[in-house]
Formats: C-alpha cells, sequence, structure tokens
C-alpha cells in the first residue's frame, strides 16, 4: 500500500515536469524539469517493483550506511569544487581560459564563480555536516537515526539539490546574492531538505539513551536552524511566472543588501563554523582520545558564538550607503565577536594536554591541530578587516578572498579532512588506513598550498589597495584601473599554484580513502565485527 | 560560576535547547534589519530616480545572469580616491529599485555605479565583444555572443508585473506598453519615443549596438549607460542626520 502511495505521487511529480518541461521559458528551468523526470521517473519504477512486496523488517543499530554515502559525497564534491577554484584562478591570470568563443560564454568566469563557491560550501562542506551530524549524533545519544529512510532522502534530496543548483549557475540561472544564487524553485526544495534534516537530527536527540545532549550537538542543532531561518527570509522572492526561473526579491536597495549581508556573514558564521565546531568537538578528543579541556569553556563559548555571530553581517558594508548606525553596530560586534571565536580556539587546541606528543606519530591529529591554528588565524584577521579604517583599504581587494580561504582551506577543509579520515577505517571496518604516510603527504601539501594562497593574496590585495588610493603631490590619481590589474599578475599565477597544492592532496586523500574502502593494505577488515550497541 | 552549573538543565532538554538557540540568534538581526524599514533617513529624498525602462530591466537580468556583480561593485564609498576615481558617492536612493542590489563584494574590474555615459556605445560593445581590444590590461571574459542572441521580450509584462507585486512603482501604462518601449528606445525618432520619455523621464533613446536587430547587447549596454545618470549630483544636498 505504502509503495503504491509513493508510486502515484512520484507518477504525478513526473507529470508536472513534463508540462513544466512543455512550457519552460528558459533554459535553465527546461534542464531542470528534465533532470526532474529522470529522478523521478527512476523512483517510480523502483517504488512500483516493489508492490505487492513483504515489508523488509526494521534494521537495528546504527544507521551508518548515509554516512558512508555522505563521507564519499564529501570526497567526490569536494575535489570538483578544488578543480574549479584552480580553473577559474587560473582564467583571473590567462582570460583566454575562459573559452568564451567555444562555450558562447557558459563557462565564463561569471558563472563558475558561484559554482565553485557553493560546490565548496554546500556540496563539499554540507555533505561533510550532514554526514558527521548523523555520526556523532547516534554515537553520543547511543540511538539509531529517528526517521527510518528519511535519512536517505536527505543525503539524496540534498544531493538533488547540488545537481539543481550548479547546472542552474552554468545555465544562467542566479539569483545574484552571494552564497544564495540559486533560484526560487531550487530554494523550495533546498528547504523541504532542511527541514527533513531537523527532524532526523532533533528526531535522534529526542530520543537519545544519554541524559545530556553533548556538546557537539548543540552547535549542530543551531546550525540546523539558524540556517534554516536565514535561508527562507534572504530568498523571499516573487517568482516571474511559475514556468521559468526568474525571480524577483521582495527586498531592494540597502534593505536588500542588509539582509543578504545577514544570511551571507552567517553563512559563514553558523555553516562554515557552527556546524564544523560540532565536528572539532567531537572528532578532536577521539582523536586525541582526551576529554574536551573545559566543559564550562564550552557553555560559554556556545551561547556568545551564536549570539554574536549574528550581528556582524554589517561589515561587509562598511562605507556603503547603509545607514552609519548599523555599520558602527556590526564593526563594534564583528570585535568582539574575536573572544568567543578564540575561545572555542583555546578550547579545541588544550584538549591536547598531555597528548601533544601524539602530533609527532599521528597525521590525523596534526591535520585537526592545523585546522584550529587556522580557524584561531582567520578569527583574528575578520575582526581587524572588520574595523573601518583597515575596511577601507581592504574592502573590495584580493585580501578579502585571502582571508576567506585561509579559513575555509585551512579551517574547513582540514577539520573535514580529519574527520574523514577518522570516519573511513571506522565506518568501513577497517583495521586502520590505508597508508598513513599517505596522509602526511596530504598534510604538508595542504599546509604549503594554503600559505603560498594566503600570502599572495595578501601582498596582492594590499598592494591593489595601496595602488587605488595612491594620489601624486598635486592630488591626482596616480595608476589607472588598469594598472592595477596588470601588477597582479604573477601573484594571482602563484595563487592558482597555491590552489594546485591543496587539490593534489585532496586528490592523494581520495586515493587512500578508496584504498581503505576496498581493504587493502593496513586497511584489512577487521574480523568479526565486534557488536555495536544496540540502539532500538 | 555557580550560574553555569544550572546549563545542565538546558542539556537535558531538548526543546529548552532549540528555543533558546532560536531567541539568542534572532536578536541581533532583528535590531540591525528591522529598523531599515521604518526609520525614515534610511533612504534620502532624491529628484530624479525612476523604475528601470523595460529595455534596461532586460539589460540588468544580462548583468545579473552573466554574474557581472562578481567582479564589479556598483557602490562607490565616500573616499577621496574613489570618488576622484569613480564621481559622487553612491546614495541608497540610487538603487532604491534594485532587487536585488547589485552593490557587489568585489572589483576585480572596475565599479560601475555611475559607468553610464562614461563611454561611447562603440566603446561599450568594442569592450564586450573584446575586452583587451581596448584595454590591454583587462582580465574579463569576452561577451561577443551577447551580439549575436536576439532578445526575448515575449514575456516582458509579466517581468513587469512581478516587479509591481514587490512594489516597484511601475503603472499599468508601463505594464501595457512594455514591448512597444523596448522597441521605441531603439531608435530615438519611432513614434512611442514620446510615450516612452513621458512614462521614463530622461530616458536615453539609442539603437545601442549598432545592429539593426533586437539583441541581449542593446539591452546590457542600455543598462550600463543609465548606470549612475538618473540623479543629477548638482543640485543635490546630502542630508546631515543620516
Amino acid at each position: 500500500m505504502q509503495h503504491m502511495v509513493k508510486a502515484v505521487v512520484l507518477g504525478l511529480i513526473v507529470l508536472a515536469a513534463a508540462v513544466a518541461t512543455n512550457f519552460a521559458r528558459d533554459l535553465s528551468y527546461q534542464v531542470h524539469a528534465v533532470i526532474i523526470i529522470l529522478v523521478a521517473g527512476y523512483l517510480f519504477t523502483r517504488e512500483i517493483g516493489k508492490i505487492g512486496n513483504a515489508p523488509v523488517p526494521a534494521e537495528t543499530g546504527y544507521m551508518d550506511g548515509v554516512i558512508r554515502a555522505g563521507v564519499i559525497a564529501t570526497v567526490f564534491w569536494g575535489i570538483t569544487g578544488f578543480l574549479v577554484g584552480v580553473w577559474i584562478a587560473f582564467q583571473l591570470a590567462y582570460p583566454s581560459l575562459n573559452l568564451s568563443e567555444l562555450t558562447q560564454g557558459y563557462l565564463n568566469f561569471g558563472r563558475l564563480r558561484p559554482l565553485h563557491t557553493s560546490a565548496v560550501i554546500f556540496a563539499f562542506g554540507g555533505n561533510a555536516l550532514i554526514a558527521t551530524s548523523f555520526y556523532v549524533v547516534q554515537r553520543t545519544s547511543a540511538a539509531r537515526l529517528f526517521g527510518g529512510n528519511l535519512a536517505w532522502f536527505v543525503f539524496w534530496g540534498y544531493q538533488l539539490f547540488i545537481v539543481l543548483a550548479a547546472t542552474g549557475y552554468v545555465l544562467g540561472a542566479t539569483q545574484s546574492k552571494e552564497y544564495a544564487e540559486p533560484e526560487w524553485y531550487v530554494d523550495i526544495w533546498l528547504t523541504i531538505v532542511w527541514v527533513a534534516y531537523l527532524v532526523v537530527f532533533a528526531g535522534t536527540i529526542y530520543k537519545r539513551k544519554e541524559p545530556h545532549i553533548f556538546v557537539a550537538n548543540w552547535f549542530y542543532l543551531a546550525f540546523i536552524l539558524t540556517i534554516a531561518m536565514l535561508h527562507i527570509i534572504n530568498n523571499l522572492s516573487m517568482p516571474v511566472s511559475i514556468f521559468g526561473s526568474k525571480s524577483v526579491s521582495v527586498f531592494a536597495g540597502v534593505q536588500d543588501a542588509m539582509v543578504q549581508w545577514w544570511y551571507g556573514h552567517n553563512a559563514v558564521g553558523f555553516f562554515l563554523t557552527a556546524g564544523f565546531l560540532g565536528m572539532m568537538y567531537y572528532f578532536v578528543p577521539k582523536q586525541a582520545e582526551r576529554p574536551i579541556y573545559s566543559y564550562k569553556l564550552s557553555i560559554v563559548h556556545f551561547w556568545a558564538l551564536i549570539f554574536l555571530y549574528i550581528w556582524a553581517g554589517p561589515h561587509h558594508l562598511l562605507y556603503t550607503a547603509l545607514p552609519d548606525w548599523a555599520q558602527t553596530l556590526g564593526m563594534v560586534m564583528s570585535i568582539i565577536l574575536w573572544m568567543p571565536s578564540w575561545g572555542g580556539m583555546i578550547n579545541g587546541l588544550m584538549t591536547l594536554s598531555g597528548a601533544w606528543d601524539k602530533l609527532r606519530t599521528d597525521p590525523v591529529l596534526r591535520i585537526m591541530v592545523i585546522s584550529i591554528a587556522f580557524y584561531g588565524m582567520s578569527t583574528f584577521e575578520g575582526p581587524m578587516m572588520a574595523i573601518k579604517a583597515v575596511n577601507s583599504l581592504s574592502h573590495y581587494t584580493d585580501w578579502t578572498i585571502g582571508h576567506v580561504h585561509s579559513g575555509a582551506l585551512g579551517w574547513n577543509g582540514m577539520i573535514t579532512f580529519g574527520a574523514i579520515y577518522f570516519l573511513a577505517p571506522r565506518l568501513w571496518n577497517r583495521k586502520g588506513l590505508y597508508s598513513t604516510k599517505l596522509v602526511n603527504y596530504h598534510f604538508w601539501l595542504a599546509t604549503i598550498g594554503i600559505v603560498i594562497y594566503a600570502s599572495s593574496m595578501w601582498v596582492s590585495g594590499i598592494m591593489e589597495g595601496l595602488m587605488w588610493r595612491e594620489v601624486d603631490a598635486q592630488g591626482f590619481l596616480v595608476n589607472s584601473f588598469a594598472d592595477t590589474v596588470a601588477a597582479k599578475f604573477p601573484l594571482l599565477v602563484i595563487r592558482g599554484v597555491g590552489g594546485l597544492f591543496y587539490l593534489t592532496g585532496a586528490l592523494i586523500m581520495a586515493y587512500n580513502i578508496r584504498m581503505t574502502i576496498i581493504g587493502a593494505g593496513n586497511a584489512k577488515p577487521k574480523e568479526a565485527a565486534p557488536a555495536t550497541v544496540p540502539a532500538e | 560560576m555557580g550560574i553555569l552549573d544550572k546549563h545542565g538543565v538546558i542539556e537535558r532538554n531538548a526543546t529548552l535547547l532549540m528555543v533558546l538557540s532560536l531567541v539568542v540568534v534572532s536578536i541581533g538581526g532583528l535590531v540591525q534589519i528591522v529598523p531599515l524599514f521604518y526609520l525614515e533617513n534610511t533612504i534620502e529624498d532624491v529628484d530624479g530616480m525612476r523604475p528601470y525602462t523595460p529595455l534596461e530591466l532586460s539589460g540588468r537580468d544580462v548583468y545579473i545572469r552573466e554574474g557581472c556583480y562578481v567582479c564589479h561593485s556598483q557602490m562607490i564609498r565616500p573616499l577621496r580616491d574613489e570618488v576622484e576615481r569613480y564621481g559622487n558617492y553612491s546614495l541608497a536612493a540610487e538603487s532604491q529599485y534594485d532587487r536585488p542590489f547589485q552593490w557587489g563584494s568585489k572589483r576585480t574590474g572596475p565599479d560601475l555605479a555611475r559607468v553610464g555615459g562614461r563611454y561611447s556605445d562603440k566603446w561599450q560593445v568594442d569592450h564586450l565583444k573584446d575586452p583587451r581590444s581596448v584595454v590591454p590590461e583587462s582580465i574579463m571574459p569576452s561577451y561577443a555572443f551577447l551580439a549575436n542572441r536576439e532578445l526575448n521580450i515575449e514575456f516582458i509584462e509579466d517581468r513587469i508585473r512581478a516587479e509591481q507585486m514587490v512594489g516597484v512603482p511601475y503603472d499599468q501604462a508601463m505594464y501595457d506598453s512594455a514591448k512597444s518601449d523596448v522597441l521605441a528606445q531603439l531608435d530615438p525618432y519611432s513614434d512611442g519615443i514620446d510615450g516612452l520619455l513621458e512614462r521614463y523621464p530622461g530616458a536615453v533613446a539609442r539603437n545601442f549596438d549598432g545592429q539593426p536587430e533586437l539583441t541581449e547587447m542593446d539591452a546590457l549596454v542600455a543598462y550600463l549607460q543609465v548606470l549612475g545618470t538618473m540623479v543629477d549630483f548638482s543640485t543635490f544636498t546630502p542630508d546631515e542626520s543620516r
């Protein structure tokens, strides 16, 4: 009966998408409608095949299949995102790489840049967050994921969101709100998936066997809730037609700018910080085999961080037409935000007290520690750049790009790699990783890559900022804009090389994880798996 | 730290944890965003601002579709060098009809807030087709294909309707004559020109790309040429209270 209902619903979706294909007003919308026909059509035939089958008995124990899929997806999207990043980095140095004639603009920088940012933030980072949160919440609650196959819906629904967003950018569907580029129907789909994610995650917490909710789960929960709020409000828009991708924002001008950067900064604050701090609070103590340094510091850290982050948006709008009171408020709160950020860094780093010697022998722990170090560095740099005087120089320049990447590559990337190396042997029930030596290579390639990237962007950004404002004795501007573009050329090449290092490291990781999964080398399957804690 | 010892209550109650988290993360946004909708000095009173003509609006859609905002800001800060380089600093009023705003966050290329009228149409078209033919140092991609793509105005009325529904002051006449206004703006000697100028005072009508066909290049250049030209800064006095 259940299969029958599902088949009917899926059949209706196929029909609706077929109608949409026929009336589509733009290419992106039409391609998306075809994708939906294919996906829903496949699921339809699968459900039809199941009609009349005896119900499958419910599984018990931890639900790890969806996490295994999540780890693979994280590695896959990570490499995709890094690859596009390296490509567009070299597009900026060598504009002929845009291949504009050949591709009629479909692969121009303006379309690939959102593809890169979304691929690394939402595809790589998002899959890492979903997979690790499902792992952590089960282990720390001693309960199986709530909602049965709903977790699989979250996983595949999220992948569909990624595919729709990515193809949309290349085909020209964008709202032009940074990190919120997907158009209205993709936003609606993400909202549905996100609510399902909240139900699975919070549902698991509600049926936990442990009386206390573990600290990592506070961060994951705050991340899921806040992203829902930000996503829904920032994407409020009026579609031009239900048969087209174009929509018009309900906010205009200065209010729209404030809403967008309230969203944009907290995509950093909650997606890339609170969620990843959840990872830190579980995986670092596990890998170091030490308890979290301070329980009280984690309480202060949590509440101070989530309260303060949300205020920092206006530092993206200093000296703009945003009213001064909002600018000043944003600047002050951004500087205060330095404190909880470093509180979290200290809590993570000091967790290693008494276990620092492990850094010599354990490259996975080394990756986690360097990620916390980069977190500390970029959360110092951020408040500094939010000071109006500094921002007047740094804003609009490559310095911002360098800052973002020391956070994204250093903090988010590295803590994710650490979590992947931690998870792979456990999820596939192997004795260990295929090769620790390769982990070490990855560590050095990634670290050197980030240093090359960040330092070239500091030089480039500060240089162009100074060149823009340089005036001669008579008060005339010294440099034309084109002069500053020409001066940046060597630094843009160096930046691309830094990205290449980072990408190479990630490819080594992909090989290592693959070999671990197939059980080669040191990654022999464990004999007679110990029975996992029965959760139900 | 007695108060922290009571935190156990929140740690044992998932509902309480979620509700308190939501309250805590809502405060900042409420304080910073809500007043912008009712404080009267958020947007200055200036003369000259009008909604975009249908052709300019279509050009703006091309601008957004191609991701121009990724490399070009439209926000001149009140700093000496920027005012010197780009013109008067940007006013909030100047983007009051921009949905979404196009202030940008990065200047890989120069600011475009006042690019209108700075270069000839011919220069703009040449530059979009082959940026390095006019600026040898440029790293901008080529947009030559825009000159070969017909501008789709089949659904332009719906486009205007959507703007009306979110509150942009397009009136019924603007809606009704959207298609003819597109064509009128390409030909200063057409019959529709008086109506166009009555509905959109100060609009400039020209064959922007120099080709007989209505192309996406026409629309994009029309948009670029109107940027920053609506407010007359010789008569503008800044508001001290802001």
